[in-house]
């Protein structure tokens, strides 16, 4: 049977219907069309679907539609405005922080909740906070340097692009 | 991957969700954090007709101490532990653990009670509950049970759960001064089963003797172990490096690991005895520092 929900996405609040079974990124992808969120692994294992669910950063390939009843959900596309890039969005693309581009939006998602919790991480707190995120071809490197470059933005301490480290 | 169709229920009360299991029997399944369930179910490992989702239930969620009892809500999150102040001041192996669970986002959302209640010896809860010599609550239509550590796993994927009660709450004896707990997992990545992992809890008196102690194994024997015979090494003994070995050849040998990708038998039980004897001078460290 299926189950008629509430969810607030990105700010603007949303009447679904979904099957019980529908999974969250299903809805997210398919139903709202919102396909910045993707799927990698599909077992919990990459991160590459890791979106907000009241302000916690969660793999979404392994909730349930019907749990984000009532909740909050941002994705990748709520978290800049006016077609501004926000400060982590602006590491990543000023240090390298992509290469394919696959993982960038759950990274992003999953750094949104880290410099929340953490405003000024050290670069080991930093590969910690990623460790459930996935990055097969950039390498960690410039996501670590894009994470501190936020931080320093974010904090309104003056920030240096880096080089490039291509490894 | 899809999960086989099936029912979704999210009752509001305790008495709700109990009464849901006995209306279902064995074709409904309790969902807490899920991180367990929802990948078994994409699978089709599990297939249940009804699922009883109990995050809506009030009450579930909480850390605190009671008269020299530490009580856990069933429902919280692997990352609230994490980060308690009250886990962190009566047992450094909280912080141990918990970072040694799966990831940041499974962590905000799998469950101490989900941990435990799944019955899986590859769990890292089990052996941690069985260092600290924990109690579980369970809750069906008659009221509340405790049920000792010891006897709450029965076999794969089975514990003293009956299929009409919930795991509701964990409690857990504060320890006396001049105790410390460790507890350390051999991974092969983030976010893997553990090859060998070795939870301790031990107090020590002014002259280094033993005077209690807690030895539990993750994922080296079908059911999660504790390690008796180690304990009996050390316990009313000096914690000396002849006894530690002694307790840590003990637990190599009491467990029963299977050979997978993650390293033979015989790979497993030496594994063991290197972290039975980190995790002993670890916990016997702390306990001293304290």
């Amino acid at each position: 049977m299926n189950k008629v929900i509430t969810v607030t996405v990105n700010g603007v609040q949303q009447v679904l219907e979904v099957e019980p079974r529908t999974l969250l990124v299903h809805m997210i992808r398919e139903i709202l069309n919102l396909t910045g969120t993707h799927i990698g692994c599909d077992t919990s294992s990459c991160g590459a679907c890791t979106i907000l669910l009241d302000g916690k950063s969660v793999k979404s390939c392994t909730i349930l539609a019907v749990q984000a009843n009532g909740k909050s959900i941002t994705t990748i596309e709520g978290i800049s405005t006016e077609g501004e890039l926000n400060p982590i969005q602006e590491g990543f693309k000023e240090n390298h922080g992509l290469h394919c581009g696959f993982c960038t939006p759950g990274m992003i998602m999953r750094i949104t909740e880290l410099l929340k919790d953490n405003p000024d991480p050290t670069e080991e707190e930093i590969r910690w906070g990623i460790s459930g995120n996935l990055c097969r071809c950039t390498g960690y490197n410039n996501i670590v340097k894009a994470v501190l470059y936020a931080s320093a933005k974010m904090r309104g301490v003056p920030t240096a692009s880096t080089e490039p480290e291509f490894v | 991957m899809i999960p086989q169709s099936f029912q979704y229920e999210s009752p509001g009360t305790m008495a709700d969700a109990i009464a849901l299991l006995e209306k279902h029997g064995d074709e409904a399944k309790i969902l807490s954090g899920g991180h367990s369930l929802i990948p078994m179910m994409k699978l089709r490992f599990a297939t249940p007709e009804y699922l009883i989702d109990i995050n809506g239930i009030p009450g579930l969620s909480y850390i605190r101490e009671e008269k020299g009892t530490v009580k856990i809500g069933a429902l919280s999150r692997e990352a609230e532990i994490e980060h308690s102040d009250l886990l962190k001041k009566h047992f450094p192996i909280f912080a141990d653990v918990t970072k040694l669970i799966a990831d940041p986002q499974v962590r905000n959302r799998g469950t101490i009670g989900g941990n435990l209640a799944h019955g899986d010896a590859a769990n890292d809860h089990p052996a941690v509950m069985m260092a600290l010599q924990a109690t579980v609550i369970a809750t069906g239509s008659g009221g509340s049970r405790s049920i000792p550590i010891d006897e709450f796993f029965f076999g794969f994927y089975t514990t003293a759960l009956k299929q009409n009660e919930i795991l509701t709450e964990i409690q857990i004896p504060v320890p006396p001064a001049g105790t410390g707990s460790a507890y350390h997992k051999l991974e092969r990545k983030v976010g893997d089963y553990a090859t060998a992992g070795v939870a301790v809890q031990l107090t020590v008196d002014g002259k280094g003797v033993c005077k209690a102690i807690g030895i539990g194994l993750t994922n080296v024997n079908p059911i999660p172990l504790r390690a008796v015979r180690s304990e009996q090494a050390l316990l009313g003994k000096v914690i000396n490096s002849e006894n530690i070995a002694l307790a840590a050849q003990f637990a190599s040998e009491d467990c029963n690991p299977s050979a997978d990708l993650r390293g033979s038998e015989e790979y497993k039980r030496a594994m063991v005895a290197v972290l039975v004897k980190r995790m002993v001078l670890k916990a016997a460290e702390r306990a001293m520092r304290k």
